[in-house]
């Protein structure tokens, strides 16, 4: 159990702080904590503090920080005795969307020295800052890949195209690699094409021709909180 | 480890002007008390014409300074035991402890000792402003002596006790309040079954371990008694821990 506590240090949701003291007093005594040896601590902590932009916030008391550097404070304390893997939960829940961006940088930025393992339920955050995921729904693993097959499963072959005055559907189904088409509640019409075809640049000829009023072109990306539902609903059937 | 969780603790303590005040306040009560006593002492023993009736003027001042310190002890314990696993609770700041690469024990052995430091300043003080009765008289230092380990004793009985209290609740007041009645039923314990020296639940008194310390008298059986005292709470204070632990 203590060898394990020595390498995988953890950053819980809830902060835990020690307000009253000062951030420099506070990761001396992580430090101390991690069996970092004596005379070591003042350049684990410099470094600690250099990493997490904290320098200039050496004597604050944490209690007078913002939510944001209260997070690097969290963040420096795990990395302060160079773990291997660095545990995090929920790193930028309650923080305003600049403090989330720096947040997740810093998070990149430690990334590169550590392993770090993050547990979110944000799934854009996914997508921004790991490499490698997996969605456990109910205590099973239901996908366990890296990021990229998770994008590719997001993608799909479909476009999105908004037309001022859209022709009937088969005028479209003529363009040579659609499949499928279908115009959707709001207006717009959804094309499906086969996998090797690349029909996007003969829909906006076709669309210039005829004059269908073309206004708007775009992949049509499954969120990924589909693909998170899709993956935990089939686990769901499956049972 | 353990050092370095008493030195955490320490630190705690005196970032928050709590610590000071209660320092400060409780070593002007002994002080006022000291100076009583030694007032006291010439109008006392200027009345006592035989020298049966005569003490000492340590153990006259000293019996008035430690009968104090001992009964203010039953209060400041509790209030500085109360923060210690139970705030820790509220803030949510256990996972940082037991995140570390420590165990349970070192780190309720580490509060436990942080807390005893930080009282133990009080009876180092306690012991030096006695001790300035040197000056002008010839001291028993043997009675300082005994009764400052009577009193350190029973401060870390108090204080085990108290952290067992701090690590049941997430409330500190309710712990406070809890090692205050505990700590006050052991020491009335004594008015109920004191007269009878068989029985057994007069012998689980605190009081009556502390009172042989007082007269100057340091008795093994009473120095294992609060070792025990302390050592059965601690053991309780880390089994309950691991209970929380386990259940996340």
């Amino acid at each position: 159990m203590v060898t394990y506590r020595k390498c995988a240090p953890y950053l819980p949701e809830m902060r835990p702080l020690y307000k009253e003291l000062t951030v420099d007093e506070y990761l001396t005594m992580a430090a101390r904590l991690h069996r970092v040896s004596a005379k070591n601590i003042k350049k684990a902590v410099e470094n600690a503090k250099e990493r997490c932009g904290l320098t200039h916030m050496s004597k604050r008391l944490i209690e007078n920080l913002s939510n944001g550097y209260q997070q690097r404070v969290g963040i420096a304390q795990a990395i302060i005795h160079s773990p291997m893997v660095v545990i995090l939960d929920e790193p930028t829940v309650g923080l305003d969307p600049i403090q989330i961006r720096d947040i997740r940088t810093l998070i990149r930025e430690v990334g590169t020295d550590h392993s770090v393992i993050i547990s979110t339920h944000i799934l854009p955050e996914v997508e921004m800052v790991c490499d490698q995921v997996q969605i456990i729904d109910k205590g099973k693993l239901v996908f366990n890949g890296s990021i990229d097959v998770l994008k590719r499963q997001r993608v799909g072959n479909k476009l999105l195209i908004g037309l001022r005055n859209p022709p009937a559907i088969e005028e479209i189904l003529r363009i040579s690699g659609v499949s499928e088409a279908e115009s959707l509640a709001n207006g717009l019409i959804r094309v499906r094409y086969a996998e090797s075809a690349e029909p996007a640049e003969a829909i906006v000829q076709a669309a210039v021709q005829q004059g269908w009023g073309l206004h708007q072109i775009a992949p049509d990306q499954t969120s990924l909180e589909d693909v998170f539902m899709q993956l935990t609903y089939q686990e769901q059937l499956a049972v | 480890m353990i050092i370095n969780v008493a030195r955490k603790e320490l630190k705690s303590v005196f970032a928050s002007p709590m610590g000071w005040v209660i320092l400060s306040l409780l070593m002007f009560a002994f002080g006022t008390q000291y100076l009583n006593a030694v007032n006291d002492y010439f109008a006392v023993m200027s009345g006592a014409m035989r020298p049966a009736e005569r003490t000492g003027v340590t153990q006259f001042v000293g019996q008035s300074v430690y009968g104090l310190a001992s009964f203010i002890m039953l209060f400041a314990v509790p209030l500085l035991s109360m923060r210690l696993i139970s705030e820790e609770r509220r803030s949510q700041t256990l996972p940082f402890l037991f995140s570390a690469p420590i165990s349970l024990t070192e780190i309720v052995v580490g509060k436990f000792v942080g807390l005893v430091a930080f009282l133990s300043v009080l009876i180092v003080f306690i012991a030096a402003m006695l001790s300035t009765l040197n000056i002008w008289a010839d001291i028993d230092f043997g009675f300082l002596l005994a009764n400052s380990l009577g009193l350190l004793l029973m401060v870390a009985g108090f204080s085990a006790l108290g952290i067992y209290f701090s690590s049941l609740t997430q409330q500190p007041v309710i712990a406070a309040i809890l090692t205050f009645i505990a700590l006050f039923a052991l020491m009335m314990l004594d008015r109920f079954f004191g007269d009878d020296p068989t029985n057994v639940l007069g012998s689980l008194s605190l009081t009556r371990h502390f009172q042989s310390f007082a007269s100057g008298l340091i008795d093994s059986a009473d120095i294992v008694y609060f070792i025990l005292f302390a050592v059965t709470f601690l053991t309780l204070t880390v089994r309950r821990l691991d209970a929380d632990r386990l259940r996340g």
